[in-house]
């Protein structure tokens, strides 16, 4: 019984309180760039879950494989693999997708959140465990996107999955759908999420430059060889 | 004389109306975490044009070969760890022949390895046909808007230290808002290539 809890709360961390976008603050370019629409954002959102939750299957199988110095092209190997199943399957059957994702398909590869799922938990973790957790940040991920796609469609184009709404599709704000309203809508989605945040008495989100990257693990490293680290100075706002 | 034009357009291009960070979205990791002291963020992006042109020169090659032998699927798999590879090997040759070199960009180096706007840029330009020239060109163009967006940001948001922002706002919501004002800033270049090159 408590083991089923436990794996229950490796789900709907991810969800909610560890939401990768919103809380963790990883994968931002796939944030920003494919929620023009809701329904390239769910289709990305798909896309990088499916990856995640089989990748996160296959490293943690191999976790005692793999030697840990070398884990990291490793890691990056299995999840190029998935990507480029994924791309092809897309390709063959929602060509319109493609379209509309564009090269941010193959750029799950380099998506933070699934490198960082890799090196912070099925690394580490039993298969059955880090399956679920990367379903649970998988749906945190589409849940986010689909949250930014709904507002970004709604302003910006007056329709939904398509569908135009009748006051709003007459004079939309098109700003909405361009670039920066991308970075608006992140931006005040990310106000709002930290003011229920601290309400709760949770610590805000966090840019936490060089951990969220992908190769925190090589660059930490190196920066134990070279003691001075201007890259992270990102700490108290 | 029509081959320069090409060129210079696609630079341009790529450094103001495709800017890489505030149009394309490619590179927002480093854009929002490095880019808050000025002096980081000019070391950065010029790793960031080094290693562009550097994945650039690598793969146009490799890509050749890879589809000369209908092996064009394996793409993304090969691109990225040739990048990965690359940059490892410039951090070792720069630390042991070039150290001044090593000494600006080092840090910097492991930074940008799956820095999705170095894969981006290598993928785009196949997606794109350029041949080599026309990919160089895009790449350094790439980079140095890489570079203007993030010294314009920097600027920025060294400005915003001493403002007095609502609380729910401070550090990511205000930086965010703030990226979104100068990507409106670079709206404003929609157009301008076709208009100048015809």
């Amino acid at each position: 019984m408590a083991e089923k809890e436990s794996l229950f709360k490796e789900f709907t961390k991810g969800i909610v309180i560890e939401n990768p976008v919103l809380r963790l603050v990883l994968g931002t370019c796939p944030t920003l760039a494919t929620t023009t629409s809701v329904r390239s954002a769910l289709g990305m959102g798909l896309a990088a879950s499916i990856v995640l939750v089989c990748s996160n299957v296959v490293i943690s199988a191999l976790r005692k494989v793999i030697p840990s110095k070398v884990r990291i092209p490793a890691y990056i190997v299995v999840i190029a693999s998935f990507v480029t199943i994924v791309q092809m399957l897309v390709k063959a059957f929602t060509p319109e997708l493609d379209e509309q994702l564009g090269v941010f398909l193959p750029l799950i590869v380099v998506n933070c959140i699934i490198l960082g799922r890799a090196e912070a938990f099925a690394g580490k973790n039993p298969v059955l465990a880090s399956a679920v957790d990367g379903l649970g940040m998988g749906i945190g991920f589409t849940a986010a996107l689909f949250l930014m796609g709904t507002v970004r469609e709604v302003l910006g184009a007056g329709s939904f999955l398509g569908l135009s709404i009748p006051v709003l599709s007459q004079n939309p704000m098109l700003i909405f759908i361009l670039p920066p309203g991308g970075f608006f809508v992140f931006g005040m989605l990310m106000a709002c999420v930290n003011k229920l945040a601290e309400s709760r008495g949770k610590p805000r989100a966090q840019l936490r430059g060089c951990d969220a990257c992908p190769m925190a693990a090589t660059c930490k490293l190196h920066n134990e060889a070279a003691p001075e680290q201007p890259a992270e100075e990102e700490a108290t706002a | 004389m029509e081959l320069t034009k090409g060129l210079v357009a696609i630079l341009l291009t790529a450094i103001l109306t495709q800017n890489f960070v505030l149009s394309k979205f490619l590179g927002i990791c480093p854009f929002l975490g490095v880019s808050k002291k000025l002096n980081t963020a000019v070391g950065m992006s010029a790793a960031v044009i080094f290693v562009m042109a550097l994945a650039t020169a690598v793969t146009y090659p490799i890509n050749l070969f890879l589809e000369s032998r209908k092996l064009g699927y394996l793409q993304t798999i090969v691109f990225i760890l040739v990048i990965a590879a690359l940059v490892q090997l410039v951090e070792i040759i720069l630390k042991k022949y070039i150290p001044a070199l090593y000494s600006a960009l080092g840090i910097y180096l492991p930074l940008i390895t799956t820095n999705c706007a170095v894969l981006g840029v290598v993928i785009l330009n196949v997606d794109n046909g350029y041949n080599f020239a026309q990919s160089m060109f895009n790449s350094v163009g790439a980079g140095l808007g890489f570079m203007l967006a993030m010294v314009m940001f920097a600027g920025v948001r060294e400005r915003m230290e001493s403002c007095d922002i609502p609380k729910f706002m401070r550090g990511l919501p205000i930086t965010l808002v703030a990226a979104s004002l100068v990507s409106v800033s670079f709206l404003g270049f929609t157009g301008i290539v076709e208009h100048i090159f015809g």
